[in-house]
C-alpha cells in the first residue's frame, strides 16, 4: 500500500511540471506585455518597472526564477493591485471559496447517492423515471443559468432567502450559492450510482444475501453500497474541478469574494501573474485530490494494489 | 452508402432521436428563418422602446432589451453563434481525438502506453482555467475559442476510438486482410474506419452539448463572444443584470440554453443505444 501512494506520489510530479510549464508559456507567449495597456510611458521608466518585474531577463531565466518561488509558495507580485503578492491575494480569499467548494461537495454526495439509490430499487418504476428526468435536467442546465434562477425564484420574487453575500449575514448567505454549485453534482452522482447500484444488485452475492433473508436496507448498508460507490469515487476528482469551475461563477453572481471572483477580476483587468498563479494553484489542487482519491479506491478496492 | 442507409435507418426507428433531433432541426431552422423574416435588427437600439416586455404588437415576441433592442432577433442570432460554435468545436476536438485514438489503438504497444498516459494526465487538469488563460493572454476572437474549446474536448473522443481501434485490430476480418498483404493504411481506411463510425457520431453528439456549456461559461463572464455580436451565455450575462426588473431579458436565453443542452444530451443517449456503443468508462 506504501508502495502504491509513494509511486503515485512520483506520478503526480510530471503532472503538476507540465501544469506549470504550460500556464506559464502560454502567458508568456501572449503578445505585449502586462502593462501595455496604460498610458504610454517614457523609455526609461518603462525599462525600470520590466526590471523590477524582471522582465528584461531572458525566458529561462524568468521561468526558473517562477518556478522556484512556486516551489516556496511564492506566486510572485500581482500586476493589478500593486501592494500585493498573489500567494497573499489567494490566501485571504481561499477560506470562503473552500467552505462553499466543501458545502456543495458534500451536499452532492449525500443527496446524489440518495437520489441515485433509491432510483436503483425502484428500477424502471415511476419514481425511478422522475429522478432520472430531474437528473437529466440538471446535467443540462449550467450553473450559471441555474444560481440566477434560483435567486429570481427564491430571492427576488419569493423573497426567502437573501439574494446577495455583502448586507446579509448568517448561514443563510450560504445557501443559494451551496445549492446552485450542488445541483448539477448531484444530478451526475445520482445517474452514476443508479447505474453501478443496478449492476451491483444484480451480481450473485446480494442474490446470496437475499437467499439469507436479509432485509432490503441492511443489504444496501453493508453489501451494496460499498461496491457500488466506486463510479462515484471515480468522479469525486473530476467533481473537485467541475466545482471549481462553477464557483468561479456562483462567486461572480451572489458576489462573494473568493478565489473565483479574483480569478474572474483578474482575467478581465489581464492580471496576468494573478491568474496564472490561480491557475496553477487550482491545478495543483484538482491534482492532488485525485491522488487522494486513487489513494481511497485502493483502500475500498483491495483488488487494485495487486495491479 | 450502405453504411450511411443503415444508420440512417435506425436513427429514424428511434424515437428519441427523432423527437430531440426534430426539435434541434426546428430551432435551427426558426434561428435562422427568425431575423430575416423580423422587421428588427439585432444591432438597432431605439430608446423609446427600452425594456419593453414581450408583447404581440410590433413584433417584440421577446421584448427587448436595456437598450431597446429585439430581444427575439438577439436570441436567434445567439441561438446561431452558439450552435455554429459548438459544431465547429465538436469538429476540432473530432480530428484530434480520432487522429490520436486511431493511432494509440492502432500502433499499441509502448507508443499507445505512452500516449495514453499523457491523455490521463490531462484529464486530471481544470481545463477551463487553461482556456480562460489563453483567452486572457491573447487578444479574444473567434478563432481562438473554436480552437480552445476544440482542444479541450478531444480526449473522451480519443479513448473511445483508441479502445475500439484495439479491439478491432485483433478481429477476424482485420487478420483476414493483413494476411493477404493489404497495407496498413489501407487496413485503418476501409476496415477500420467504417467501424469507427458509429461511436464517433455517437461522441461527437455528447461533445456538442459541451462545447456549448464551455462557450456559454466563457461568454457569460465576459470572456467570450464580445459585444455587439451575441451569444446565448452572453445573453444570460446581460439578463443577470436586468433581472429584478426584466426577468424576461434573463428568462428566455436561459430557457433556449437549457432546451439546447437537453435535447443534444437526449440525442447523444438515445444515439449510444442506437449504436449499442458502451463508453470505455
Amino acid at each position: 500500500m506504501l508502495r502504491y501512494a509513494l509511486l503515485r506520489l512520483l506520478g503526480a510530479i510530471p503532472t503538476l511540471l507540465l501544469v506549470i510549464v504550460l500556464a506559464f508559456l502560454m502567458v508568456h507567449a501572449a503578445p505585449g506585455g502586462p502593462f501595455d495597456a496604460e498610458r504610454v510611458l517614457p523609455a526609461d521608466i518603462e525599462a525600470n518597472i520590466a526590471a523590477a518585474y524582471h522582465l528584461d531577463e531572458p525566458l529561462p531565466q524568468q521561468f526558473f526564477r517562477y518556478i522556484s518561488g512556486v516551489l516556496q509558495g511564492d506566486l510572485g507580485p500581482s500586476y493589478r493591485y500593486r501592494d500585493h503578492t498573489v500567494s497573499e491575494l489567494i490566501g485571504a480569499a481561499l477560506p470562503l471559496s473552500l467552505k462553499l467548494g466543501a458545502a456543495a461537495m458534500l451536499l452532492a454526495v449525500i443527496v446524489g447517492v440518495t437520489a441515485g439509490s433509491i432510483a436503483a430499487l425502484r428500477h424502471n418504476s415511476f419514481v425511478d423515471r422522475l429522478l432520472m428526468a430531474f437528473a437529466m435536467t440538471g446535467i443540462s442546465i449550467p450553473v450559471f443559468v441555474i444560481a440566477p434562477l434560483l435567486v429570481l425564484l427564491l430571492a427576488v420574487k419569493a423573497q426567502w432567502l437573501p439574494a446577495g453575500w455583502s448586507g446579509n449575514e448568517g448561514a443563510l448567505r450560504y445557501l443559494l450559492p451551496v445549492i446552485a454549485l450542488a445541483l448539477p453534482q448531484i444530478a451526475y452522482i445520482a445517474r452514476l450510482t443508479r447505474a453501478s447500484m443496478i449492476d451491483v444488485l444484480a451480481s450473485d452475492f446480494i442474490r446470496t444475501a437475499r437467499a439469507q433473508g436479509l432485509r432490503t436496507s441492511t443489504i444496501i448498508r453493508y453489501h451494496a453500497l460499498k461496491p457500488a460507490m466506486l463510479p462515484v469515487l471515480s468522479y469525486m476528482g473530476p467533481a473537485v474541478a467541475a466545482i471549481l469551475t462553477g464557483s468561479v461563477v456562483v462567486e461572480e453572481i451572489f458576489g462573494i469574494p473568493g478565489v473565483g471572483q479574483f480569478f474572474v477580476r483578474g482575467a478581465l483587468n489581464r492580471d496576468y501573474t494573478l491568474v496564472l498563479g490561480i491557475v496553477i494553484f487550482y491545478a495543483s489542487l484538482v491534482v492532488l485530490l485525485n491522488l487522494v482519491v486513487d489513494l481511497l479506491y485502493a483502500v475500498i478496492d483491495p483488488r487494485i494494489r495487486h495491479r | 452508402m450502405t453504411v450511411a442507409r443503415s444508420i440512417w435507418r435506425r436513427m429514424r426507428d428511434s424515437r428519441a432521436v427523432m423527437l430531440s433531433g426534430g426539435m434541434l432541426v426546428g430551432l435551427v431552422v426558426v434561428a435562422v428563418v427568425g431575423p430575416l423574416v423580423s422587421p428588427h435588427d439585432y444591432l438597432q437600439t431605439n430608446f423609446d422602446e427600452l425594456l419593453r416586455p414581450p408583447t404581440t404588437s410590433g413584433a417584440r415576441l421577446f421584448g427587448t432589451d436595456d437598450l431597446g433592442r429585439d430581444l427575439f432577433v438577439r436570441s436567434m442570432l445567439g441561438v446561431q453563434v452558439t450552435i455554429l460554435v459548438a459544431i465547429v468545436a465538436s469538429v476540432v476536438s473530432l480530428v484530434i481525438g480520432v487522429a490520436y485514438g486511431a493511432v494509440a489503438g492502432f500502433v499499441g504497444g509502448r507508443v499507445d502506453a505512452v500516449m495514453m498516459r499523457f491523455v490521463d494526465t490531462l484529464y486530471a487538469l481544470p481545463f477551463i482555467f487553461f482556456v480562460i488563460l489563453l483567452m486572457v493572454a491573447f487578444e479574444r476572437n473567434f478563432l481562438l475559442i473554436f480552437v480552445a474549446i476544440g482542444a479541450v474536448n478531444w480526449l473522451d473522443m480519443a479513448r473511445i476510438v483508441r479502445g475500439q481501434t484495439l479491439s478491432l485490430r485483433e478481429r477476424e476480418f482485420v487478420q483476414a486482410a493483413r494476411l493477404n498483404g493489404v497495407s496498413s493504411m489501407r487496413i485503418i481506411i476501409r476496415h477500420i474506419a467504417p467501424n469507427l463510425i458509429g461511436v464517433v457520431i455517437v461522441y461527437v453528439t455528447l461533445t456538442i452539448p459541451q462545447a456549448i456549456l464551455v462557450e456559454s461559461f466563457l461568454s457569460f463572464l465576459g470572456l467570450g463572444i464580445q459585444e455587439p455580436q451575441t451569444s446565448l451565455g452572453a445573453l444570460v450575462d446581460a439578463g443577470v443584470n436586468q433581472m429584478e426588473g426584466a426577468s424576461w431579458m434573463l428568462l428566455i436565453p436561459a430557457t433556449l440554453l437549457a432546451v439546447i443542452l437537453l435535447c443534444f444530451n437526449f440525442l447523444g443517449d438515445a444515439m449510444r443505444d442506437v449504436f449499442d456503443a458502451r463508453g470505455g468508462k
